[in-house]
């Protein structure tokens, strides 16, 4: 007799020979693109969580929507067939993570409610688009993400993508870490610290884009904090949060995704449901051992 | 008013309002080389704002500034500041010897040198803290967050130092001896020092500079009741723990 657990670890075990298999040629892609992304993800998703703007890279993300619209209404109606629903969603994302970053240092009181403003307006705005776009479109595709539709040219694109965030991360690492610790005394040092958070929020919005295809746009903004947040119970230095934030958000890819192909789910929430409910868990039990 | 050039710091006529709410009214204040004076007065009374348009991060709406003989954004890099502890995050994955060499950064510099490092181990060892370099700095207590503050702020070796409220909530032991770092440091570099508790810091600082609106400075040999009954508007329970300041606090040689 079988049992359920024997039977779920069969089915994994279909799953890996399934990445042998060429006609599951997506699943690779998708496999390669989350353990590329993971790099970015784990890098940026530490500045953002010890900097505490989890909820400006949540805006970022969703305005990401309407950058999406946009280049699928250009591509129907207006006939730019190179207007990719991702180079949308890259163009949307550095736009609003600058919008997004001018308010949040200017607008003081009412930053909170300009920045849920935001948020909605470019999700609005992308379901408009589309309203006026003849065809039919996945729109949960998007928004929770579906690793059918992963081609080679979306791996090269996020590979360049992740070269640029690494690149950039590494030569400005001092800055990032200090601009996240102390901004005010930063300036006082000569340092122009504007101009680095708003290239730390382009960085989180090119980083959210990495992972639209996998995740989607609704539940990236998750894993962009989760692995970080685990990584931060047993990391004592910056570079240690973000090396275990790469591992960490790698397996959870890596893990959702073979997950999802085994058992018929959107890849995007099997991803979600791993890596949070393994948060929570060792939430909790991090609780318990400091009582 | 004459500008003679041992005035580190020299406001002249300055004002300062906060949505129409004036926090600072026509202050004038020289501050000579190596003074070391302690800023008092009540919450809300501009002890803070004092301190931020001498950075220069504010601007003042009236009046001049000028440290070194220079605009406060020009001087920056020869001020040594450590801020409020309350505004940063205390959970931050970092070493002490990583949050003493932010001291270091400067607008060109991509990584640190071994000059950088060697200036913030002196630092740290300055503060009395030299076994804590590997420690992380949410694992300190919060009198050592303070002193590891210091070190940063000293590790760019500053001409001045400016310090909000290095003692809150810290024990009177741990006070002590942030002061006692203070006055040794007082041989190199002019302190202005935001505190709370008038009469223990009177005990180690050369002036007092009362801010309630109004900017008075007082030598410390010149303290007394009625003059700090005025500075808080007599609405102010006072505890001489430390009479002895009147006869001893002039002691500095």
């Amino acid at each position: 007799m079988i049992t359920g657990a024997a039977k779920k670890a069969t089915a994994m075990i279909d799953a890996i020979y399934a990445l042998l298999d060429p006609d599951n040629l997506f699943l690779r892609y998708a496999l390669i693109m989350g353990c590329l992304a993971s790099v970015s993800f784990g890098i940026i998703g530490t500045f953002v969580t010890i900097k505490r703007i989890g909820y400006l890279a949540g805006a970022i993300s969703h305005s990401v929507f309407g950058g999406i619209g946009l280049a699928l209404f250009l591509q129907v109606n207006a006939g730019l067939a190179w207007f990719d629903p991702i180079l949308g969603a890259t163009l949307a994302a550095v736009i609003s993570a600058v919008i997004i970053g001018l308010v949040s240092l200017h607008a003081k009181e009412r930053e909170d409610t300009i920045i849920g403003t935001l948020w909605a307006v470019g999700m609005a705005a992308g379901i408009l688009f589309i309203d006026r776009t003849a065809g039919y479109f996945n729109l949960s595709s998007y928004l929770f993400g579906d690793i059918l539709l992963i081609s080679k040219k979306d791996l090269v694109f996020v590979g360049s993508l992740d070269a640029l965030v690494l690149g950039t991360s590494i030569l400005f690492f001092n800055r990032f870490f200090s601009v996240c610790f102390d901004s005010e005394f930063m300036s006082l040092r000569g340092i122009n610290t504007t101009f680095f958070y708003l290239l730390l929020l382009i960085l989180t919005s090119l980083t959210v884009v990495l992972l639209v295809r996998i995740v989607g746009i609704v539940l990236v903004i998750a894993l962009l904090t989760i692995p970080p947040a685990i990584a931060s119970f047993f990391a004592k230095r910056l570079w240690q949060m973000m090396f275990f934030s790469i591992l960490l958000c790698s397996f959870f890819t890596s893990a959702g995704l073979l997950l999802s192909y085994t058992f018929s789910l959107s890849s995007g929430p099997a991803i979600i449901i791993l890596s949070g409910t393994t948060y929570l868990m060792l939430l909790m039990f991090h609780k318990w051992i400091k009582n | 008013m004459d500008v003679k050039s041992n005035h580190d710091i020299i406001l002249k006529n300055v004002s300062f309002a906060y949505k129409q709410a004036p926090i600072l009214e026509d202050v004038t204040l020289l501050i000579h080389n190596c003074e070391f004076a302690s800023i008092v007065g009540p919450n809300g009374g501009g002890k803070t704002t004092l301190l931020k348009l001498i950075l220069g991060l504010l601007k003042p709406d009236k009046g001049k500034i000028s440290i070194f003989g220079k605009p406060p954004e020009e001087a920056r890099r020869q001020i040594g500041y450590m801020p409020q502890y309350a505004h940063l995050d205390m959970d931050f994955p970092a070493t002490v010897m990583d949050v003493v060499l932010m001291g270091r950064l400067t607008g060109t510099s991509l990584w640190f040198s071994k000059k950088d490092r060697a200036e913030a181990l002196t630092a740290i060892d300055e503060v009395g803290m030299s076994r804590y370099e590997k420690t992380g700095f949410n694992k300190l207590s919060g009198g050592q967050k303070q002193r590891i503050l210091i070190a940063r702020a000293l590790c760019s070796r500053p001409d001045i130092l400016l310090l909000d409220e290095p003692t809150a909530n810290v024990d009177h032991e741990t006070e002590v001896n942030l002061f006692s770092i203070l006055r040794t440091l007082n041989d190199k570099m002019t302190i202005l020092v935001v505190s709370h508790d008038i009469g223990f810091v009177s005990k180690y600082v050369k002036s007092v500079i009362c801010v309630n609106k109004k900017v008075v400075i007082h030598p410390t040999t010149l303290m007394n009741g009625m003059l700090i009954k005025d500075i808080y508007h007599g609405d102010l329970k006072m505890v001489r723990h430390d009479h002895r300041c009147s006869e001893e606090g002039h002691c500095h040689d």
